[in-house]
């Protein structure tokens, strides 16, 4: 019963101040969402219109994209196409060898982190930096984004300033924030100066103009965008909205949703390369559209809501699983219940299929998702495909795989007792006349509990005394 | 349905039957005490909600059309918990999508309610508070809260006893970690959640802890009892009961 | 390889049986009915907020305004455009003014300068945006986009007669999809911050520290 999810959450339960450091970032996010939207009756409308044009780009999306690409050609932008994280990754690799460029420097993408395009670069001798702050702190760390918004959210003022000491002892030790951010600021203006190649994230993809939409507070994004000579933006195929009159409900609910922003500083809105006569930006700008598994989960009526997601993070921040044990123990790139329901189908249910099973239902993702994504029934639908017999009626990869013969066995006797009710409530009965004879160790159930106690008769037994009809 | 109807069904639940069978009986004996006839169908057994939400659907859908049968009379059917009202009145049509007793499903589902549900909105009932002053935090369950929409049914109930003084816990609207089969299958992240859920119920200082929901009142009352001094802890219909004076009101 | 992607990737999407998802009703236009001074109001209110500076100034005094604040800035220096109607009045009393320096050649041949060199850059912007204390900026040939990004302070005048109550309004009102999208358009509410550490806000993250906005 011991997996590697479990072990890392064991360990990571384990660790009190890593604990502490998303509670109190969680609360804020929480407290500062609800800030936002003062109106209960005009967020419940907005959520519906946000899910309405996702819902409607995803509905066209084969069309939006041809459209899409038609346009950004027409303003001078190269799209690429790629299947997998392999694809996009040679993708990235041949503009970069055209340039003859040896790094890059990245405004925030978790889609270049689902590609694991550092990794495969810094492999090739290709240096790829990151400049987002939260990014920036734990690439000095090695470690990876423990959420999508906020990368560096596990770690406090104090750890950041020990990190900052030991990487760059020249600098005075400070724990001061505004301090270490100008020492961030000073180290990266030099990179973005130098950087021949930028890359990118993109939020939202507009068909119509043939626009590519950056969200953003630091500054960076538009850097990594427009001071290197190349631009490679990189992106999964969902993200495209049909018009440019979808963007301002989307980027409001974004904001308000994510960081309890009513806006970020930086609304960057990219519609081609520099033109004849222009005096900055970059002369090449490149947009990578990747599948990787998107065009399967779109194959399904009820798991495409998963792509409507416009990865504001309120999810993450709501829930109380990710909050106990933070986004590392996912060991995925996605964290929390958008990560366990998109994990799974990226990857199959035999790989990541056990984040569906870390939820207890308990719905505080889907009542907050801003596009209205029914996480809780998507997961257990993902515990159906894991379990399932008839493979072949799904494309989810991987189902089937996660039953095992104990557990079918275990739900079939279940199923067979509670269907023959006399056999059913005979044994109730005698459940609770011998109880003290039960076990009161009862494994993982009893180590923080008691076991449960069984009443002196069962609720048939005490009806009988009631006046009630049995028919 | 706002008339108060003459009879209804009662689906007492299989936790509720093997654990708090107490609860069960107060709840019918509430909905008597107001004049209204119970229907206790005795081969009822369990919705279904822990196969269903385990990926067994194949055994879900067996276990629930056995209780679609219970309910043949156009009447409202009655459950003390959140959760299992909301596997028959949400789950249900879609555990029977494209299934022969479709009707039947969309049918029993149309008529569920949740107790306390129940009790506001179609009974319209009136409590007269007969009880010592006490304290009380109440836990709600997330499908309570967030499937069925009934949260503040219990709170409207509480808020008629006189000398019952609500105390507000630390994150109240957070999830107490039972989960169903996840405290089996998860035991480590359900226990760091339903251990944080006691120590907020704890800080209160409260005399008892009541909720709609038995699982929700197994795990927190089982955390409390393993850990010493468990604050007691009821269900909503019995803790109703015994306020307003059972039989003698 | 790509075109292979391409085709495979679309041939997939289009398999299945894609639910019909008219939405006509593209209602996003402001429900709100702010005048002109309830604009200036929540426009400066959501600005400062951010801390942006604001100043309330008219066709009269917003160069003396500017002057001011570079004063009391102490700017050793300021990027200011020669061809536009604004740049052009400040290079007309550049005495009034620290060193005036123009982004008249490509970045290429002055990167150096504009990343360590330049204390201030003076712009125009294209409209504002009272709900969210925004102001839109369209660089040009004229006013490039390092502009109101690379310089440690960015000082932007905003037309009141330019400030919309949403960004819906202003997409729709100023025409943009007719118009064609320019290689760059930005909305910029504030100086550059960040709250990647500890949730706590530090300003002139990679943007400017901080941003002066003339009302006019």
């Amino acid at each position: 019963m011991s997996s590697e999810f479990r072990n890392t959450v064991r360990a990571n339960l384990a660790k009190p101040e890593v604990r502490a450091n998303f509670y109190r970032a969680m609360d804020g996010l929480m407290t500062r969402r609800l800030d936002q939207f003062p109106d209960k009756a005009e967020l419940e409308r907005l959520r519906t219109q946000s899910m309405a044009i996702r819902a409607n780009a995803l509905s066209k999306l084969p069309e939006l994209l041809e459209t899409l690409e038609a346009n950004l050609t027409r303003n001078g932008i190269q799209v690429h196409w790629a299947e997998t994280t392999d694809q996009a990754n040679q993708i990235v690799l041949s503009i970069l060898q055209k340039h003859n460029a040896k790094s890059i420097i990245k405004g925030k993408s978790m889609v270049s982190e689902e590609m694991g395009l550092n990794h495969f670069l810094e492999a090739l001798g290709i240096e790829a930096l990151e400049s987002d702050l939260g990014e920036f702190i734990i690439q000095l760390d090695h470690e990876a984004p423990s959420h999508i918004i906020m990368p560096a959210i596990h770690k406090n003022r104090i750890q950041i300033a020990k990190l900052f000491h030991e990487k760059f002892p020249d600098i005075p030790y400070t724990e001061d924030v505004d301090e270490l951010t100008q020492t961030a600021r000073r180290i990266l203006r030099d990179k973005f100066y130098a950087a021949p190649v930028g890359l990118s994230g993109v939020n939202f993809m507009v068909a119509e103009t043939g626009t590519l939409c950056l969200v953003e507070n630091e500054g960076n994004g538009r850097m990594s965008t427009t001071a290197p000579s190349v631009h490679i933006a990189v992106t999964g195929i969902e993200k495209v909205v049909e018009s440019l009159s979808d963007v301002p409900p989307l980027l409001s609910i974004l904001t308000r949703s994510a960081t309890g922003q009513p806006i970020t500083t930086y609304f960057n809105m990219i519609s081609g390369p520099r033109k004849p006569g222009e005096k900055d930006g970059p002369e090449e700008v490149h947009l990578v559209l990747l599948d990787n598994g998107r065009s399967n989960i779109y194959s399904d009526p009820e798991l495409l809501a998963t792509l409507r997601c416009i990865r504001c993070g309120a999810c993450i921040n709501h829930c109380p699983v990710y909050v106990r044990i933070g986004g590392h123990s996912y060991g995925t790139v996605y964290p929390g219940p958008i990560g366990s329901i998109l994990e799974p189908q990226k990857a199959g249910l035999d790989v990541h299929g056990e984040l569906a099973q870390a939820s207890t239902l308990c719905g505080a993702c889907s009542e907050v998702c801003p596009v209205r994504i029914p996480i809780p029934s998507i997961l257990n639908r993902l515990r159906y495909d894991g379990v399932r017999r008839d493979t072949a009626n799904t494309n989810t990869v991987g189902s089937g795989k996660r039953r095992t013969l104990s557990e079918a066995a275990t739900w079939k006797t279940w199923a067979w007792a509670a269907t023959h009710p006399t056999i059913y409530h005979a044994g109730s009965t005698l459940a609770t006349r011998f109880k003290g004879m039960l076990p009161t160790n009862l494994g993982a159930w009893t180590t923080v509990r008691s076991a449960p106690k069984l009443a002196e008769s069962t609720l048939h037994q005490q009806a009988k005394n009631l006046g009630v009809d049995h028919e | 349905m706002a008339t108060k109807p003459d009879t209804i069904y009662f689906f007492g639940t299989c936790l509720v039957d093997l654990m708090y069978p107490q609860a069960g009986v107060s709840a019918m004996q509430l909905i008597q005490r107001a004049g209204v006839k119970v229907i206790f169908p005795p081969a009822q057994t369990c919705c279904g909600q822990p196969a269903w939400n385990s990926g067994y659907r194949d055994e879900a859908r067996s276990v629930a059309r056995a209780q679609l049968a219970l309910f043949p009379k156009p009447i409202p059917i009655v459950i003390p918990s959140g959760s299992c009202a909301g596997m028959m009145k949400v789950h249900y049509p879609e555990l029977f999508a494209g299934q022969p007793d479709e009707a039947q499903a969309a049918d029993v589902a149309s008529r569920v309610y949740e107790l306390t549900e129940f009790l506001v909105d179609v009974l319209h009932i009136e409590l007269h508070d007969l009880g010592e002053p006490v304290t009380v935090a109440v836990h709600t369950s997330c499908s309570a809260r967030r499937e069925m929409g009934v949260a503040d049914k219990i709170e409207s109930l509480l808020g008629q006893l006189s000398n019952v003084q609500r105390v507000e816990h630390a994150r109240k609207l957070e999830c107490c970690g039972f989960g169903g089969t996840f405290a089996v299958k998860e035991p480590e992240i359900s226990a760091a959640m339903v251990l944080d859920k006691v120590t907020h119920i704890r800080n209160t200082g409260v005399d008892r802890l009541i909720s709609q929901e038995c699982g929700c009142l197994m795990n927190i009352g089982g955390a409390m009892a393993k850990q010493g001094d468990a604050i007691p802890h009821q269900h909503i219909a019995e803790f109703l009961w015994e306020r307003t004076g059972g039989n003698a009101a | 390889m790509s075109n292979t992607a391409r085709a495979n990737i679309l041939a997939r999407l289009r398999e299945p049986q894609r639910p019909e998802c008219g939405f006509s009703e593209r209602d996003y236009l402001s429900r709100y009915d702010w005048d002109t001074a309830e604009r200036v109001r929540r426009f400066t209110e959501r600005m400062v907020a951010v801390r942006a500076e604001v100043h309330h100034t008219t066709p009269e005094t917003w160069l003396d305004v500017v002057s001011q604040v570079c004063a009391a800035k102490g700017l050793n220096n300021l990027l200011v455009s020669p061809e536009t109607v604004l740049g052009k009045q400040l290079h007309a009393q550049a005495e009034r003014f620290p060193t005036l320096k123009t982004y008249d050649h490509p970045i290429e041949s002055w990167k150096q300068e504009l990343f360590y060199g330049i204390d201030a850059a003076f712009t125009g912007t294209y409209g504002g945006i009272a709900e969210t204390g925004t102001l839109i900026v369209m660089p040009s040939a004229d006013e490039p986009r390092l502009m109101s990004l690379v310089p440690p302070v960015h000082i932007a005048v905003l037309e009141v007669a330019k400030l919309y109550t949403t960004f819906a309004e202003a997409v729709q009102a100023q025409g943009w999809v007719q118009a064609g999208m320019p290689t760059n358009a930005l909305l910029i509410s504030g100086p550059s911050k960040s709250a990647d550490i500890e949730q706590t806000l530090a300003y002139g993250v990679h943007g400017p520290k901080e941003l002066v906005v003339i009302l006019v």
